[in-house]
């Protein structure tokens, strides 16, 4: 019998209905059996109703994007099917609620298969409606060949702190789905999951990935404001940070959220504050004032639909050009994009260690799919969490300060980065301040004075690229080249080795920094290919335009854009190199 | 034992007869008779002449961006709770675009002290209008007269859960040695509202001025500091201008509140954990 080595499911509803729990159920099962998952939310700003789904990959090799076409569909309402049934594959199959008498739409009925299970009728036999959800993933568990006790391990988790009859009466409700499908007498063999790896992954998002990071690098104090897509950043922290002496602390604003960074990190604590658009514009008088300060804080950004208050709960990469340039002046920052939750939590890590070794601002710019996306993740290595706190003012150079001098903060040096001290230090007093200032924090207006500290801040990065600035893949001398950003990199590498697979040479680099930009690597990456096409998530070409601007020249270089509001899929990427090239089309 | 001169910054470059000069002179004087280093201090200061303030007194300073010196003294506060975090600004800068922090660390109290030199005016920007300033007061941008009702700081305060309100005046260096003093020591959110003539900008709410209106709660036997009702009395007022500490509570701090929060300074501990540690974190993404 032919399995699949990949399937892609959707549970859809009403919010509030429960269609969140379905499906994290659901992927953690799969997860814990081994398999590799992508689960992608779609959801309104709002709390209850309107229609959301859950949209989950399931596969025996890694995948980091959501799948061209769905195999499964369960729908808890009628309009579950009127949006979502045309993205089912030939021959897959809509289970949903007898409840509500459930139809296809008249150009599927020749496609698709529609099961009608009494998913309510079911679950109240066997305690409470609530439990539709449970019956609903019982029917799922028959059609993909699995045992109906597939969930019970998670079950337990959830409910075992309840009570076991909860429990048990879930796991009846499950049976009771499965043994309804069983009862179809259809085949299902075209749903066969073949048999996981043996390997164990964690289930996370980009936003727990990068609050797991902060805490494992030391970050003990966080000032922020809940704001989509990056409260779940806040909220782990508020769990977390208590058990290791730390504090979140929920400010009334977003100015006031990284004002107080800075102050935390002025203290000496590793601080950090999270935030979208909206939140980051808020941020940007006191972002220039870490800059200006040298204050080492870090800064998460989790890109949303813009401009303004735009589409608060779905995907774009707009915020770019505001991180690299909104702020008031010119100052130095390290800007990084990871792509995958590894990549947030490492990327976190490094932005600590490098807050402090350039005592500059670090922004960290995820985006929606990225930041709630949950995927299956590689356990992560702890060897590489090392807390490097920078220059610090060594007890010698503090006690050889003469006593009723000042001391230098800001001494000019070679790499431009000054020793360090906390307040509290004897020996250590100096002045901070957001005005121009001399080498002991005095203001001072001078005009050689302002060129030396411009020079002094903003040379800390020059000809400096930082580690793991772009990754790569593909042919070395690709006929077209597709640079990207952020949580694309799963879509656009199915896409390479799609093409690849036909015989076609492409490359895909991947930016992880944008400041200070790769230019070299990228430029070399470019002269190799025949032509070079960026992928990004916007509608001005933001990553194609910062190219530009960094001097980076090729004969063919073409901006591929998108901005509905909904990450790439790979077909779509495939579509789009296919057909940049002529002699592809055939 | 440290002394004045040991408090002593950069020279000021205030106006002759700035009244910044007494608030920097009294907060030279309390910090010598409470017996502190300049080290264990931090005066975090906003924009605007008051804002000179974390330049011209000699411990750690921290000149931040206009309005924001609150959110950047609690920073430095819950960072390192072993320092006296002193948070200065005029009235503008905390009643004017900072007005939403001034509200929300009072009611969040943390042990931080507020100092606001309160001149009724802007006077760095040479002139205008601020949140203070009397109805009808002419300035550069109120050239007929300012039409809006002034903020009035110590009654907000008390709505908003400050625990410890205190007014003093430039001129009175004695009695505001003292309010300060009391204020650095009181355990929470302590607001001392400075009356702070502007000599060069301001000629209604002069030294005279304040000497003939002033009336001194500190020489009111009667009144009882820890009745809110009666502050809130005295605060609405408007025939009076109270000086002395108009009100303070004993109530825990954010620092004590918040749980499991470290007493000790952030940044010279080891924040390092184990792969152990690490690894228990991560069961509940299993």
């Amino acid at each position: 019998m032919h399995m699949l080595q990949e399937l892609s499911w959707k549970v859809g509803g009403q919010q509030g209905e429960g269609i969140d729990s379905t499906g994290k159920t659901f992927a953690t099962s799969l997860n814990r059996m081994g398999y590799f998952i992508y689960s992608y939310r779609h959801f309104s700003s709002r709390i209850k109703g309107g229609h959301t789904n859950d949209r989950v990959r399931i596969s025996t090799v890694r995948k980091n994007s959501v799948a061209d076409e769905l195999d499964i569909l369960l729908a808890f309402d009628q309009e579950t099917i009127n949006l979502n049934a045309r993205e089912l594959r030939e021959g897959g199959i809509v289970i949903a609620d007898s409840k509500f008498s459930p139809t296809l739409p008249d150009n599927l009925t020749q496609h698709v298969h529609l099961y009608s299970i009494p998913f309510t009728k079911l679950a109240e036999e066997n305690g409470a409606a609530i439990m539709k959800n449970m019956v609903a993933l019982g029917t799922s568990a028959y059609v993909m060949g699995l045992s109906p006790d597939f969930c019970a391990p998670v079950i337990q988790s959830m409910f075992g702190r309840k009570s076991q009859k909860i429990v048990d009466q879930n796991m009846a409700a499950v049976r009771a789905g499965y043994d309804a499908m069983s009862s179809q007498n259809a085949d299902f063999s075209g749903f066969q999951l073949a048999p996981a790896t043996p390997d164990q992954h964690l289930l996370m998002i980009g936003n727990e990935a990068v609050a797991f990071g902060a805490l494992a690098a030391g970050a003990r104090v966080m000032p922020a404001y809940p704001i989509t897509p990056a409260s779940d950043v806040m909220e782990y922290l508020i769990k977390k940070l208590p058990s290791v002496g730390g504090v979140v602390v929920q400010t009334e604003d977003e100015i006031a959220a990284l004002n107080m960074t800075i102050g935390a990190a002025y203290g000496g604590a590793r601080a950090l504050t999270a935030t979208s658009g909206p939140g980051l514009a808020l941020m940007m008088e006191a972002l220039g004032l870490a800059g200006m300060t040298e204050t080492p804080v870090v800064i998460i950004d989790t890109q949303r639909g813009g401009p303004s208050t735009g589409l608060p709960t779905k995907h774009e990469q707009s915020d770019m050009f505001a991180a690299l340039f909104g702020n008031h002046g010119e100052i130095p920052k390290v800007v990084l994009t990871p792509s995958t939750p590894e990549e947030c939590f490492y990327a976190t890590v490094d932005a600590f260690n490098y807050a402090e070794k350039y005592q500059c601002p670090v922004l960290i710019l995820t985006d929606l799919a990225l930041s709630l996306a949950s995927q299956s993740v590689t356990p992560f290595d702890y060897n590489y969490v090392q807390i490097d706190r920078g220059n610090l003012a060594t007890p010698e150079a503090l006690a050889a300060v003469e006593p009723g001098k000042m001391f230098k903060r800001y001494e000019r040096t070679e790499n431009g980065i000054s020793p360090r001290v906390f307040p509290g230090q004897k020996g250590g007093i100096h002045h901070v301040t957001g005005v121009e200032h001399n080498e002991i924090g005095r203001p001072d207006e001078a005009t050689s004075n302002h060129i030396n500290m411009m020079n002094k801040r903003l040379n800390k990065f020059a000809d400096i690229e930082l580690q793991g600035s772009i990754s790569y893949t593909g042919d070395n001398e690709p006929e077209v080249l597709v640079v990207g950003v952020g949580s694309s990199i799963g879509a656009i590498d199915e896409a390479v080795t799609r093409l690849r697979n036909q015989g076609i040479k492409v490359g895909h680099a991947q930016v992880k920094v944008l400041s200070p930009f790769p230019t070299k690597t990228l430029q070399e990456y470019m002269n190799r290919a025949e032509r070079v096409i960026v992928a990004e998530s916007n509608a001005t070409g933001q990553l194609f335009h910062l190219m530009q601007f960094h001097g980076l020249q090729h004969k063919a270089m073409t901006s591929f854009l998108k901005y509905d509001g909904t990450p790439f899929m790979p077909k779509e990427v495939e579509a789009h190199l296919k057909g940049a090239v002529p002699a592809w089309q055939q | 034992m440290s002394t004045i001169n040991d408090f002593k910054g950069e020279k000021p470059t205030w106006c002759p007869g700035c009244g910044d000069y007494g608030v920097l002179n009294a907060l030279q004087r309390a910090s010598v008779e409470l017996g502190m280093d300049p080290e264990d201090m931090v005066v975090v200061s906003g924009i605007g002449c008051s804002g000179k303030l974390s330049a011209y007194f000699g411990s750690y300073g921290l000149h931040t961006i206009h309005g924001r010196s609150l959110p950047t003294a609690q920073g430095v506060k819950v960072a390192n709770r072993d320092l006296t975090v002193i948070a200065a600004g005029g009235d503008g800068d905390g009643y004017g675009i900072g007005m939403g922090h001034f509200i929300h660390a009072m009611r969040r109290n943390v042990n931080i002290t507020y100092i606001v030199m309160d001149n009724h005016i802007y006077g760095l920007t040479t002139g205008q209008t601020s949140p203070t300033s009397d109805t009808g007061f002419v300035t550069k941008t109120a050239p007929k007269g300012a039409v809006e009702h002034p903020v009035h700081p110590l009654q907000l305060a008390l709505a908003s859960g400050a625990s410890f309100v205190a007014q003093g005046f430039s001129g009175d260096i004695p009695q505001l040695s003292m309010l300060m003093k009391e204020a650095i020591s009181h355990k929470g959110f302590s607001l001392l509202n400075v009356f702070s003539p502007c000599v060069t900008f301001n000629k209604q709410n002069t030294y005279e001025f304040y000497k003939s209106h002033i009336v001194k709660l500190t020489d009111d036997a009667t009144y009882d500091p820890t009745s809110k009702a009666q502050a809130l009395l005295r605060v609405s007022q408007e025939d009076a201008i109270y000086t002395g500490i108009i009100y303070k509570e004993d109530r825990p701090t954010y620092e004590e509140m918040a749980p499991n929060f470290s007493e000790t300074g952030l940044a010279t501990q080891d924040h390092s954990l184990s792969a152990d540690e690490l690894e228990k974190l991560l069961v509940q993404f299993q």
